[in-house]
C-alpha cells in the first residue's frame, strides 16, 4: 500500500503563443501512493486540470519527470501510452467528452472495445457501471437525450468500467446535484476501499472532504498538502 | 482491435452521422455518375454518326465524272458526260479489277413529281438492281428495280418514305398507285426503309426508277451522273481505287492520270472528315468530364474536410480512452472505404441510368465505356479515401488533449 503510484518531479508546464507565454504548472513535485483518495482544490487558471492531463497521459510536460507505476511516462512508446490510458487509468473529463449522437451503452462500452473485451461482456459490464451511477434505465439515451449531470455519470461509468488502478476526475461533481454528488462520493470511496487510487479535482470543499488528502494549488504550484481527517463530521453535517 | 470491430466501428460511426455520411456520399455519387454519363454521351454521338455513315453504304467508292483537278478544263476532261452505261459494265466484267464486288450505274436529278392534286420536287434516281446492294438500302414494303425492269424499260418506282407521305399522306400504302413524272406514267412497285436524315442530303426523299428509263425516257441523256462501286473488303478500298481509275484511264484512252476525265471518291475520305468532327466532339466532352471530375473530387474533399473538426475532437477522445494510433487510422480509413465504395457504386449505377436515359430521349446509341467508369471509380474513390485518411493521421498525430481541444 505503501509504495508510491505517481511520482512526479519538477514538472512544469508552459503554453506557448506568438504574443506570450503561459506557466500553467511551474515545477511541481510530489508523490501519490497506490490507495490514496486525494482532492486537488484552488482557484480557477490554478493548474488543476493541465497537471490532471499530464497525469493522465493525455498532455506531455514542457519539463520535469513523470513516474507512473514504476515507468517513466516519457520513454513510453505512442501505444504503450495508449494501453496505459486504456487499462490503469479512468479519466472523467470536466466536460464530459462524450461521443454525439451515441447511446449511454455504447458510450460506456467504447474503452473495452479499445480493450478487447468480447461485445457481449461489454454490454453486461457497461450496464452494471450504468445501474450503479443511476442511469439504469437510460442505456438507450443518446448523449444529448439526457441531462448534463447524466453525461457527466456517464462519463463516471466510462471511466470505471475498465476497473482501472487510478480514477482522475476533473470536476466530476460540477454538474451533479449535491444529493446525487454524494452517491457519487459514496461511489469513489467504494472503489477507494478496494484499493483504487483517486485523484479529483473539486472546487466544492463539502465534496474535498471526502478525501484522506488535499492539494492546494495556486498560480501552477503547490501551495498546501494536507491529510484530511474531518470526512465523518462533514457527513454528519449534512 | 479485430478486423471486425474496426468495421462495426466504422459503420455505427456512418450511419450515426447521416448528413455527414449522406453529404460526402452525394459528393461521389454526383463525381462518378455525371462522368460516366458525359463520356457515355460522347461516345454514343460518335458512334451514331459512324453508324450513319456507314448505312450510307460500307466500303463505298464513288466515280464521278469530270475532273478533279479544277485547273484542266481542256477537252472531255472537263465535262460532265464522259461516263457512260458501257463504262460500269466494263468495270464489272474486266478481269484485271478483282477487288470490286459490286457495281451501281447510276443517274439522278431533280425533278417535279405529281400525283392526283398533290406534287413534290425531288430527287430521281435511275438504279439499277445493285444500286440497293451498293447503298445497303433496305426495302419496306414491295420490291426494288429489279434487272427485267432495266431491261424492259419498266415505267415503275420505288418511293422513298418521305415521298409517300408527300403524295400519299403519312402511312399510306402506294403500292399499284401512279406517279407522273415528266408526263409520263409510273406504278409504284416498292418503298424503302427510312434512313434518317433532312434536308437537302435527305436520302428518305428520292425516287427511284430503272436507269434505262431515267436516261432514256426521262431525261434523253446516255451518260451517268455517278458509278458507285462496293470494294469487296475495307482493306481492298485503295486497291479498288487504283484499279477502276487505271482501268477508266485506259478505256477512256488516257495515258496521263491528271487528265482523268472522272474522279473516284471513297467512302472513307468522308468517314475520316466526320470522324475528326466527332473525336473533336468528344475530347470537348471529355474536358467537360473532366472538370465535373474536379469539381465531384474538390466535392468529396470539401466535405471531409469540413467535417474534420468534429472528427479530431472524437479522434482525442478516442485516443484518450485508450486506442491506439493505428486502430484510429484503420477505422477512418475503413469509414472512407465504405463511404466511397458504396457512393461509386451508386454513382455508376445512376450514370450508366443517366446515359440509357439520354440515349433513349435522343434517339442515340447507348454506350458505357469501361474506361470511363473505372477512371471515374478510381479518381473518386483516391480522393475519398486520401482526404478520409490524411486528417485522421494528422490528428491521431497530436496529444489527446491537443485534439480534443481542436476548434
Ligand atoms: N491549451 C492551452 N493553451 C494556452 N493556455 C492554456 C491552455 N490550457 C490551459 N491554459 C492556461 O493554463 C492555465 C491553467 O489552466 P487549467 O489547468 O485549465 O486551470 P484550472 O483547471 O485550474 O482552472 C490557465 O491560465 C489557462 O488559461
Ligand atoms: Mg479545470
Amino acid at each position: 500500500m505503501n509504495t508510491p503510484i505517481i511520482i512526479v518531479e519538477h514538472l512544469s508546464k508552459v503554453y506557448k503563443s506568438d504574443l506570450f507565454e503561459t506557466v500553467a504548472l511551474a515545477d511541481i513535485s510530489f508523490e501519490v501512493k497506490k490507495g490514496e483518495f486525494l482532492a486537488i482544490m484552488g482557484p480557477s487558471g490554478s493548474g488543476k486540470s493541465t497537471l490532471m492531463h499530464i497525469l493522465g497521459g493525455l498532455d506531455q510536460p514542457s519539463s520535469g519527470k513523470y513516474i507512473l507505476d514504476g515507468k517513466n511516462v516519457e520513454s513510453l512508446s505512442d501505444d504503450d501510452l495508449a494501453d496505459i490510458r486504456n487499462r490503469k487509468i479512468g479519466f472523467v473529463f470536466q466536460a464530459f467528452n462524450l461521443l454525439p449522437r451515441t447511446t449511454t451503452l455504447k458510450n460506456v462500452m467504447l474503452p473495452m472495445t479499445y480493450a478487447g473485451i468480447p461485445r457481449e461482456k461489454r454490454e453486461a459490464i457497461a450496464q452494471k457501471y450504468l445501474e450503479m451511477v443511476g442511469l439504469g434505465d437510460r442505456l438507450s439515451h443518446t448523449t444529448n437525450q439526457i441531462s448534463g449531470g447524466q453525461q457527466q455519470r456517464v462519463a463516471i461509468a466510462r471511466a470505471l468500467s475498465l476497473d482501472p488502478a487510478i480514477i482522475l476526475a476533473d470536476e466530476p461533481t460540477g454538474n451533479i446535484a449535491s444529493a446525487q454528488a454524494e452517491e457519487i462520493m459514496e461511489i469513489f470511496k467504494d472503489i477507494n476501499e478496494k484499493g483504487h487510487t483517486i485523484i479529483m479535482i473539486t472546487h466544492e470543499p463539502d465534496i474535498a472532504s471526502h478525501a484522506k488528502r488535499i492539494i492546494t494549488m495556486k498560480d501552477g504550484k503547490i501551495v498546501n498538502d494536507v491529510q484530511n481527517n474531518k470526512e465523518i463530521r462533514y457527513q454528519h453535517k449534512h | 482491435m479485430e478486423l471486425s470491430e474496426i468495421i462495426s466501428e466504422s459503420f455505427s460511426s456512418l450511419t450515426l452521422n447521416k448528413l455527414r455520411t449522406g453529404l460526402a456520399m452525394l459528393g461521389i455519387v454526383i463525381g462518378i455518375g455525371s462522368v460516366i454519363a458525359l463520356i457515355s454521351l460522347g461516345q454514343a454521338t460518335q458512334a451514331s454518326i459512324s453508324s450513319r455513315i456507314e448505312s450510307l453504304g460500307s466500303n463505298l467508292l464513288t466515280v464521278n465524272p469530270g475532273s478533279s483537278n479544277q485547273g484542266a478544263v481542256r477537252g472531255a476532261s472537263g465535262s460532265r458526260t464522259t461516263l457512260t452505261l458501257e463504262d460500269a459494265s466494263a468495270i464489272l466484267v474486266a478481269p484485271e479489277i478483282t477487288s470490286v464486288k459490286t457495281v451501281s450505274p447510276e443517274f439522278s436529278r431533280r425533278i417535279q413529281i405529281v400525283t392526283g392534286s398533290k406534287n413534290t420536287n425531288t430527287q430521281v434516281v435511275g438504279s439499277s438492281p445493285s444500286y440497293s446492294e451498293v447503298h445497303k438500302l433496305e426495302i419496306a414494303t414491295g420490291n426494288f428495280v429489279t434487272q427485267s425492269d432495266v431491261e424492259g424499260m419498266s415505267k415503275v418506282a420505288v418511293l422513298g418514305p418521305q415521298v409517300v407521305t408527300d403524295l400519299f399522306g403519312e402511312g399510306a400504302d402506294p403500292l399499284g398507285q401512279t406517279i407522273r413524272i415528266s408526263g409520263k406514267t409510273f406504278t409504284v412497285v416498292g418503298v424503302t426503309v427510312s434512313k434518317g436524315g433532312s434536308g437537302f442530303g435527305n436520302l428518305d426523299d428520292i425516287v427511284y426508277v430503272p436507269i434505262s428509263t431515267a436516261q432514256k425516257q426521262l431525261f434523253g441523256v446516255n451518260y451517268l451522273s455517278s458509278i458507285a462501286l462496293e470494294a469487296k473488303t475495307a482493306d481492298l478500298m485503295t486497291t479498288a481505287q487504283n484499279e477502276v481509275g487505271y482501268f477508266l484511264l485506259a478505256r477512256h484512252k488516257l495515258s496521263d492520270p491528271a487528265e482523268a476525265d472522272f474522279s473516284i471518291f471513297s467512302q472513307q475520305d468522308i468517314l475520316n472528315t466526320a470522324s475528326a468532327t466527332t473525336s473533336t466532339f468528344t475530347t470537348l466532352l471529355s474536358g467537360v468530364a473532366a472538370i465535373s471530375l474536379l469539381v465531384g473530387g474538390i466535392g468529396i474533399m470539401n466535405i471531409m474536410l469540413v467535417t474534420v473538426t468534429e472528427r479530431i475532437r472524437e479522434i482525442g477522445l478516442r485516443k484518450a480512452l485508450g486506442a491506439k494510433k493505428k486502430t484510429i487510422i484503420a477505422q477512418f480509413l475503413t469509414e472512407a472505404i465504405i463511404l466511397t465504395f458504396i457512393g461509386g457504386i451508386i454513382g455508376i449505377i445512376l450514370g450508366i441510368l443517366t446515359s440509357y436515359v439520354i440515349s433513349k430521349l435522343t434517339g442515340s446509341l447507348f454506350v458505357v465505356s469501361p474506361g470511363s467508369v473505372i477512371l471515374a471509380f478510381a479518381v473518386s474513390v483516391v480522393i475519398g479515401i486520401v482526404f478520409g485518411w490524411y486528417p485522421a493521421k494528422k490528428a491521431s498525430d497530436l496529444q489527446p488533449i491537443e485534439a480534443l481541444r481542436y476548434e
